[in-house]
């Protein structure tokens, strides 16, 4: 029995930190959602080029010395992948979003779809072996943590309380800052917000540029935790970010986040204690999506109707 | 404003379009072939189909560069009378649709001869009935299912195609071999089974199943996990409760690797062992660690003496990728298909659709001394070489432990 409540624990543990990761993905999308409704497909790239972001920095920039030792060159991964990250999403709302920003709804989701394929596309070219998984340095991960039952690598502890940090950052960020008061406020109407001096424009670079960072941070410490990297791995991973963010209520951070933990708790406990196993995790965590979509379409932590939606 | 918006987003698809097109567009490449041969009769071509791009593209590469090697010397020495031979590389994607694309393509040109390919088993099943039905030969460097030649039905052997055929031996004989080697010589009696649900890791998880129970093994645990998953915390911690003492994978290294790691990662630290899927060095760098095991088809290349000048050949035409698991295999399978091709021609034959069935049946008879040892067919279309190795990670290289015939 105390095996059984061992592996229970374990996979709870193995759940919070996937969902950690899911979150910083599903923060991007829920976000730029609540400010201009645009479903930003091609968020699950950005994430993915900020892993390799953060790849290039080890691999290509930092010298031999630096590669062994962890607090250099984590930091120094995570500021490449970050830069990586921001200035792709920049490009992306400058010249594929922006143009479209008054254009009937389908045009910028379909273009998010292109700037996807896009992405994985340069990155399958440019970046030599990314279409084969690539080894990602795991440079905290000599020696797993033994908490009583529960068996942790670094990375993924380091993976779930950067998540919750950096949740807690932007929900400060948003509720109480000035430039959090506007971000608000385009959401709820651009046009007036326009003629209370604010610039829409800005808020919105802003919100990509947040969305970006988190996406950056949350693609290196997924490849230190995964110790692999492909070009696809924005697309699996974005996916289950935007179940997440509807789940929880697309355009609510609070929701992102919870929803993020749901389904990594839920994909970990399907592995175990519901028939198919492993086989079949993916299908309880889309169960579920549709389940919540029937009964509260608004999602778990939604506004029931918004006013510009 | 409307005018300008749509033709952003316009130049946008049309990048994104025009980029997976230059993704998929590869230079045509072969033999050099040299002056003095006499090629007034035109080109003929040998077609490979393998994962070019994409998870296993290493394995892929090695089988084109592998299979395109055989083919330059082949013109060298003129060994085909009249005609220059080219290979045409088609990517299969590691797909059964993309692959059946690929041989649709293939076996519509009639200066296909042959095909060398696939590496997957489950692409083969795909392609297997559209190469058969055009009567284009077909020999795999790497399927190791046995129903693709003897059918789903092992107690009842049929052969499927006559027009198809491997150079290496089937998991009939891989997974019991590993079964004997992890139960009875490394002493592992508690296992924990996981594949990939694909044809290639579910043939082998279950053809080791079998021979390990029977070795008086205990499977504690059986998963599957998906072939685009890469956190595997959840599956191995249900492993973990079971306590097994090693874990069988029947899969590829892509997934393998960072399986292993993560095993590692959880406390989990027993032996990974695998098939010929997950041998190869990115194994290792995925996070293969010391210790783990896979078995592989035929004797290690760099070991025979027949391998030798392959293995120098590859070395001087300089190619980007190394030849990988399959490439004497590739070899091999080239040659087979170019000799018969000389016999069935002979000094001062034409090609024309009439000669496949000569063909089909030259490749069937065809003896040969190749890279990976004697080379030969069965009534079923298999190898007749039966040889395995079990490879071990020690300091972060694959090496053979144990190589020789498997005697069931």
């Amino acid at each position: 029995m105390e095996v059984a409540v061992g592996t229970l624990l374990q996979q709870i543990a193995n759940g919070l930190i996937f969902g950690g990761l899911i979150a910083m993905v599903a923060l991007g999308y829920t976000m730029v959602y609540g400010i201009i409704q645009l479903i930003n497909f091609a968020h699950g790239e950005v994430f993915m080029t900020g892993a390799f972001g953060g790849l290039f920095t080890y691999t290509y920039i930092l010298p031999a010395a630096a590669q062994q030792i962890w607090y250099v060159a984590l930091p120094a991964m995570l500021v490449g992948g970050m830069i990586t990250s921001l200035v792709i999403a920049l490009l992306m709302e400058r010249f594929a979003y922006r143009p479209l920003r008054n254009a009937p709804r389908l045009a910028p989701l379909i273009t998010a779809l292109g700037v996807s394929v896009l992405l994985q596309e340069v990155v399958r070219i440019w970046y030599p072996g990314a279409t084969s998984a690539i080894p990602f340095p795991s440079l905290l991960d000599s020696v797993p943590l033994h908490l009583g039952p529960i068996t942790l690598k670094p990375s993924g502890l380091l993976m779930l309380v950067v998540s919750l940090v950096l949740t807690v950052v932007l929900q400060t960020y948003v509720s109480r800052s000035r430039m959090g008061r506007a971000m608000r406020a385009t959401a709820q109407d651009p046009d007036t917000a326009r003629l209370m001096g604010i610039n829409p424009d800005r808020v919105i670079v802003l919100t990509f540029a947040i969305g970006a960072v988190l996406a950056g941070v949350g693609g290196v410490l997924y490849g230190s935790y995964i110790n692999a990297v492909d070009n696809l791995i924005g697309f699996q991973n974005g996916l289950f970010a935007f179940a997440a963010a509807v789940l929880g209520g697309i355009g609510s951070i609070r929701g992102a986040v919870i929803g993020a933990f749901i389904i990594g708790l839920i994909k970990n406990l399907a592995d175990i204690y519901l028939p198919g196993g492993t086989a079949y995790d993916y299908v309880w965590i889309f169960i579920l999506l549709i389940a919540v979509l029937v009964f509260r379409p608004q999602g778990l932590f939604g506004e029931a109707e918004r006013v510009r939606a | 404003m409307r005018n300008r918006t749509v033709k952003a987003a316009v130049v946008v698809m049309a990048g994104a379009l025009a980029l997976a097109a230059c993704g998929t567009n590869k230079t045509e490449s072969g033999g050099g072939g040299s002056a003095s041969c006499d090629t007034s009769k035109g080109t003929l071509t040998i077609g490979v189909i393998a994962p070019l791009t994409g998870n296993l593209s290493a394995l892929g590469l090695g089988i084109q560069h592998s299979a395109e090697l055989a083919v330059a010397e082949a013109n060298d020495k003129c060994t085909v009378k009249g005609y220059k031979l080219t290979v045409d590389p088609e990517d299969d994607q590691a797909t059964p649709q993309v692959g059946a694309q690929a041989a649709t393509k293939l076996s519509s040109d009639s200066n296909v001869v042959g095909v060398v390919g696939t590496l997957n088993s489950s692409v083969a099943q795909t392609v297997q009935p559209i190469l058969s039905g055009k009567k284009v030969p077909q020999i795999s460097p790497a399927n190791t299912n046995p129903s693709l030649t003897k059918g789903t039905d092992l107690s009842n052997p049929k052969r499927q195609f006559p027009s198809y055929f491997r150079v290496c031996t089937t998991d009939n004989y891989q997974g019991p071999d590993a079964a004997d080697y992890l139960v009875k010589k490394a002493g592992k009696k508690k296992i924990a089974i996981i594949q990939d649900g694909k044809t290639y890791g579910a043939g082998l998880a279950a053809a080791f199943s079998e021979r390990a129970t029977t070795d008086g093994a205990t499977i504690v645990d059986k998963e599957q996990v998906g072939e685009k998953d890469t956190d595997f915390s959840g599956v191995l911690t249900k492993v973990k409760a079971a306590a097994p003492d090693a874990i069988y994978y029947g899969g590829e290294y892509p997934v393998a690797g960072p399986l292993s790691k993560q095993a590692q990662g959880l406390g989990l630290n027993v032996p990974v062992m695998g098939g010929d899927g997950i041998f190869d060095p990115k194994f290792i760098d995925l996070g293969g660690k010391e210790g783990d095991l896979a078995t592989s088809v035929g004797a290690p290349t760099e070991s025979l003496d027949t391998a030798k000048d392959f293995v120098k050949a590859y070395a001087a035409k300089g190619y980007k990728d190394p030849y990988a698991a399959y490439g004497a295999f590739s070899y091999d399978a080239a040659n087979a298909i170019i000799a018969s091709l000389a016999t069935t021609l002979g000094d001062s034959g034409t090609w024309a659709d009439g000669q496949r069935d000569k063909l089909i049946s030259n490749i069937g008879s065809y003896k040969g001394n190749g890279a990976t040892g004697a080379v030969a067919f069965d009534q079923y279309g298999d190898s007749t070489n039966k040889v395995l190795t079990v490879y071990q990670v020690t300091g972060k290289e694959w090496k053979a432990v144990q190589t020789g015939p498997f005697e069931g």
